[in-house]
């Protein structure tokens, strides 16, 4: 008799039990994001395609177009054109295009880029209507970054400046050559003399 | 109009007048409770439930009603034709008779009768008979078991409910609702029967089929049970009654516990609509934090438990009423 009436309050205490615990939940603030109105913030680790980043220093980007990364990627997806421009001591990226369509996101080239130009961007609203939606071109969208951090935009260089900064290299590697060698008969044509003094002295 | 009133003369046209209401009442409640329901649900789940249409997704089910009444209605083939097409009716008919009695405030009472209370749970025992008719009718093992779930079900509910509602007609000495409702203008009869609170809120959870007392269309086991051939607006015909037979038991609950009409400051027709709802919302709160009960555990409980207690407490009221 005890026992039926123990499991009739012990029942009626549990079941009080469970009110409590939906009704706390009842007045919780809710959690689902309202996704196309409402974003969330990724995480720090969050790991989406690889992007340039901006260097505080120089306010654009560290590549080097040393092509560490194309040559690195198991999907053979990035591509990157450098050039010299004159008045610089290093090769710069013209171009440099991720067809994101072919990546697994392994991180290799982050890895591997010997200036760590590269960082994982915590974009991810990635979706296209085509594959060629899929194509990063990331000087394009180092400029969109710049822009919305109110930095200076890193000008993609054109076709015509390009072959202009390679003709002025070549130009400039001309000239050089064309010094070093006058240089080297500039010694030659020293030299001999130089010898039959010593002979003279002898 | 006064054509109308005259030839029916004031009581009538109060018929007419109440009936018409009553019908726009049911529809715009079990829109606003389906709504409810879900918003309830979603809250206790952290999710924000229907947020599309409208704000919060408030017209969500009037765009489901409309769609509903789009619907084919299918009539599967070796149905008990008159029966299958009768069922919808039959459920939806004495819902709306209950609400003739119930007093919404002192003066909204379509009729007063003097037998109030039992034309309320006498006509919501024909419930029962149509969920057993759409069962039988359907040609479907589903919908049977529904039906004969729901009939086992109700017939055990059934007397712990009445012999409750026995010790408040005893207190009050009236079947009349607005005589109970009078009666509590000082204390309800919440605080003198907390007891009989508890077992008439547990009865009518298992007298309108819902968790977690709704084996009857246990969706998990039986499909949908006893409304699983139905489409378009015979479904919804069951879906509002559901809903609707919700509001009247909840309603039921106010008046012969929660004081009715009585409250400070806002007038009688609001208080009432306040206290149904928070009633509903406790029917609600029950359906997401409960699992299902089994069969066995579903009788057990009524003939075990709620049963003596139904007449330990009426007996009990019999005899402090008795000595004081």
């Amino acid at each position: 008799m005890m026992s039926y009436f123990k499991e009739i309050a012990v029942g009626f205490w549990s079941l009080i039990g469970g009110m409590a615990v939906t009704i706390r939940y009842f007045v919780k603030p809710i959690v689902t994001v309202q996704y196309p109105r409402e974003k969330i913030q990724m995480s720090p680790r969050y790991r989406g395609y690889p992007q340039l980043i901006i260097d505080p220093e120089t306010q654009t980007h560290k590549c080097i177009a040393c092509e560490m990364c194309a040559r690195t990627c198991p999907s053979q997806l990035i591509t990157v054109k450098g050039t010299k421009f004159p008045g610089e001591k290093q090769k710069r990226a013209t171009k440099y295009v991720h067809r994101h369509q072919y990546c697994s996101l392994c991180g290799l080239c982050v890895e591997v880029c010997p200036t760590t130009a590269l960082e994982f961007s915590p974009v991810y609203r990635l979706a296209g209507f085509s594959r060629e939606d899929c194509v990063l071109d990331h000087l394009v969208l180092l400029q969109a970054r710049q822009q919305a951090a109110g930095l200076p935009v890193t000008p993609v260089p054109t076709e015509e400046e390009i072959s202009a900064a390679i003709a002025a290299e070549a130009a400039a590697k001309e000239a050089r050559e064309k010094e070093a060698k006058a240089k080297a008969e500039a010694k030659k044509a020293a030299e001999p003399k130089a010898a039959p003094a010593k002979e003279d002295k002898e | 109009m006064e054509l109308v009133a005259q030839s029916l003369g004031s009581e009538g046209a109060r018929m007419i007048v109440g009936l018409i209401a009553v019908i726009a009442l049911v529809s715009v409640n079990a829109l606003f409770l389906i709504w409810m329901e879900r918003k309830v649900a979603a809250h206790m789940q952290l999710r924000p439930g229907p947020m599309e249409v409208g704000p919060h997704g408030a017209v969500q089910t009037v765009c489901d009603a409309v769609k509903l009444m789009g619907k084919e209605l299918i009539t599967p083939a070796e149905v008990d034709k008159p029966i299958y097409w009768l069922a919808p009716v039959v459920i939806f008919l004495p819902v709306l008779l209950s609400f003739l009695v119930i007093p919404f405030s002192s003066t909204w009472i379509i009729k007063d009768m003097n037998v109030g209370i039992i034309l309320i749970l006498a006509f919501s025992t024909l419930s029962v008979l149509s969920i057993l008719m759409a069962g039988w009718s359907s040609n479907n093992k589903y919908a049977v078991f529904g039906a004969i779930r729901s009939v086992a079900q109700n017939v055990a509910y059934e007397i712990p409910l009445l012999v409750t509602v026995m010790s408040i007609i005893l207190m009050v000495g009236s079947f009349k609702l607005s005589d109970i409702v009078t009666a509590q203008s000082g204390v309800w009869f919440v605080a003198v029967q907390p007891l009989a609170f508890i077992l008439y809120i547990t009865c009518a959870t298992a007298e309108t089929n819902r968790a977690p007392f709704d084996i009857p269309e246990a969706e998990s086991e039986l499909v949908a049970g006893f409304h699983t051939e139905y489409t378009g607006m015979r479904f919804a015909l069951f879906f509002l009654a559901e809903y609707t037979n919700m509001f009247i038991a909840s309603a039921v609950a106010t008046v012969l516990f929660l004081g009715g009409w009585h409250g400070p400051f806002l007038p009688g027709v609001v208080w009432f609509f306040i206290k149904v709802y928070a009633v509903i919302f406790l029917l609600m709160w029950f359906r997401w934090t409960f699992p299902r009960t089994r069969f066995d555990q579903l009788i057990t409980l009524s003939w075990k438990i709620l049963i003596p207690l139904a007449f330990v407490n009426l007996l009990i009221t019999a005899l402090v009423l008795k000595l004081r």
